[in-house]
């Protein structure tokens, strides 16, 4: 007769990645929010990121102390281990998501401040936002699944976002060469350009967790 | 490429009808602790024994294969066991002092090797215990009874007797699992220190003792050596589905 072993444990493990999805559900949402407030040039919107970070805080605290509660009490060994251990990172990389989408919330007021009405219809930067997203709900989910073929897709999509970043670079560029008056708000908006390819690595760097758990082996996606 | 200590090729061993050990193949860095895990009745204890040869006295076993001790045959007609066992000596798992003094238990395998100088005995003591990180906790009594010293004592003299014939290979078959866990982090960080003199291989079901204490590590099942490497591989990502379901506890 086969006897399970560590379902306790096994549950433990599972209630972890719940709390992780769980953390990354409320970054993707805040990164969407970010842009969205920026876009609708939405004052409340964007005091409601400001303020929702502490929540993305306190879970990162949270399910810290879960994983080293598991460290401390099972002596986790091979993927158990690689488990835990990539959660502490994810949880890292979801909390510089959040601080990055709390950023461009304060970028949007600081246009908002300046009363002047965008310079144009934003298009790219939502596009890279929604990217973004999706990029973070696949790598986290390439890191429950353990499946690499997911988190390689995250890192062609990182591709993308670096192209979208460039895009918008230039274009920006042309705006502030054609009139001085822009270059205020195209300096923010690169900023928020920046942001979100920052937010992608980090996605990226989810995907490589992926990757380790799933295989045990470390593999250089951005670059 | 590094000599190994010993190198075994092709072992097979039979208790009778069963089959024990199915071609294990191994080499045993020098200067390295060894921990070798797995499920009971699984070989390792088994094959700890073939390396000095401690299987010899029972009846119906049989062994096939080679197990060269820096590249001579242990098991080669012309061996002397007595003298194999002097450099490859073993610890077991429940202290066994003989019923005499701390010194004479000590004292005992250089005498039954034929020293008797009282001075050179003395000194042989005292480095023994020394390096059997005892020294400190019996200076003063060496003369009384090794059955009053406590578990973990114990097993450290058992140690030091060990050390006092000077072998090269350190057999331990779990060597702390009936200790407390300070008498068992005592003997932990005297593996490590002894590691520098001698070549060390440790049978434990502790696993998180094996990923303390060993270099390398060969996980065994059913008598097959499943898999072996260096233990900080075996516990982080191990190759065969069979070690990541042993060392996680998914077993069965």
């Amino acid at each position: 007769m086969a006897i399970t072993t560590r379902q306790g444990f096994q549950h433990s493990l599972e209630d972890l990645q719940q709390n992780i999805l769980r953390m990354g559900s409320i970054v993707e949402q805040t990164i969407a929010k970010s842009v969205e407030c920026l876009a609708r040039q939405d004052a409340r919107m964007a005091a409601e990121v400001v303020e929702g970070d502490v929540v993305v805080d306190e879970m990162e605290l949270q399910i810290e102390d879960q994983c080293l509660k598991l460290i401390a009490t099972q002596q986790p060994m091979a993927k158990d281990l690689r488990k835990i251990a990539a959660g502490f990172k994810i949880i890292t990389d979801l909390e510089r998501m959040a601080d990055y989408s709390v950023d461009i919330a304060r970028t949007a007021q600081r246009i908002l401040e300046t009363g002047q009405p965008l310079i144009k219809p934003l298009i790219d930067i939502p596009r890279m936002a929604e990217l973004a997203q999706v990029m973070v709900k696949q790598a986290l989910d390439a890191y429950v699944r353990e499946d690499t073929e997911l988190a390689y897709t995250v890192a062609r999509a990182d591709d993308q976002i670096d192209m979208l970043h460039n895009q918008v670079f230039r274009e920006l560029l042309v705006f502030m060469m054609e009139d001085p008056k822009t270059i205020t708000q195209a300096t923010y908006l690169l900023f928020v350009s920046r942001y979100l390819e920052r937010i992608a690595d980090h996605a990226t760097n989810i995907a490589e967790e992926a990757i380790y758990l799933a295989t045990g082996e470390r593999k250089e996606l951005n670059d | 490429m590094m000599q190994p200590k010993i190198r075994i090729t092709n072992l097979n061993f039979y208790y009778g009808s069963k089959w024990a050990l199915k071609d294990v193949n191994l080499e045993i860095k020098p200067n390295s602790v060894t921990a070798l895990i797995g499920p009971s009745g699984c070989g390792k204890s088994t094959f700890l024994r073939t390396l000095n040869r401690l299987n010899d006295l029972i009846e119906g076993a049989r062994l096939s294969g080679e197990i060269l001790l820096d590249g001579q045959n242990i098991y080669a007609p012309d061996v002397d066991v007595v003298n194999l066992r002097k450099r490859v000596g073993m610890v077991f798992q429940r202290p066994n002092p003989f019923p005499m003094s701390i010194y004479d238990n000590v004292a005992y395998g250089p005498r039954i090797h034929g020293l008797h100088n009282r001075k050179k005995l003395d000194e042989i003591v005292e480095q023994s215990l020394k390096a059997a990180a005892l020294w400190d906790e019996v200076a003063d009594r060496l003369r009384q009874p090794a059955l009053g010293l406590s578990g973990g004592q114990q097993q450290r003299l058992c140690i030091a007797r060990l050390l006092a014939v000077e072998p090269e290979v350190v057999l331990m078959d779990e060597p702390s699992s009936a200790l407390d866990p300070i008498s068992t982090l005592k003997i932990e960080e005297l593996i490590r220190v002894l590691k520098e003199k001698y070549t060390i291989i440790i049978v434990t079901h502790n696993m998180q003792q094996a990923a303390r204490v060993s270099d390398y590590t060969a996980f065994f099942l059913n008598g097959e050596m499943v898999e072996y490497d260096e233990t900080e591989i075996i516990f982080t990502r191990p190759r065969d589905q069979r070690t990541e379901d042993y060392i996680t506890g998914r077993f069965g």
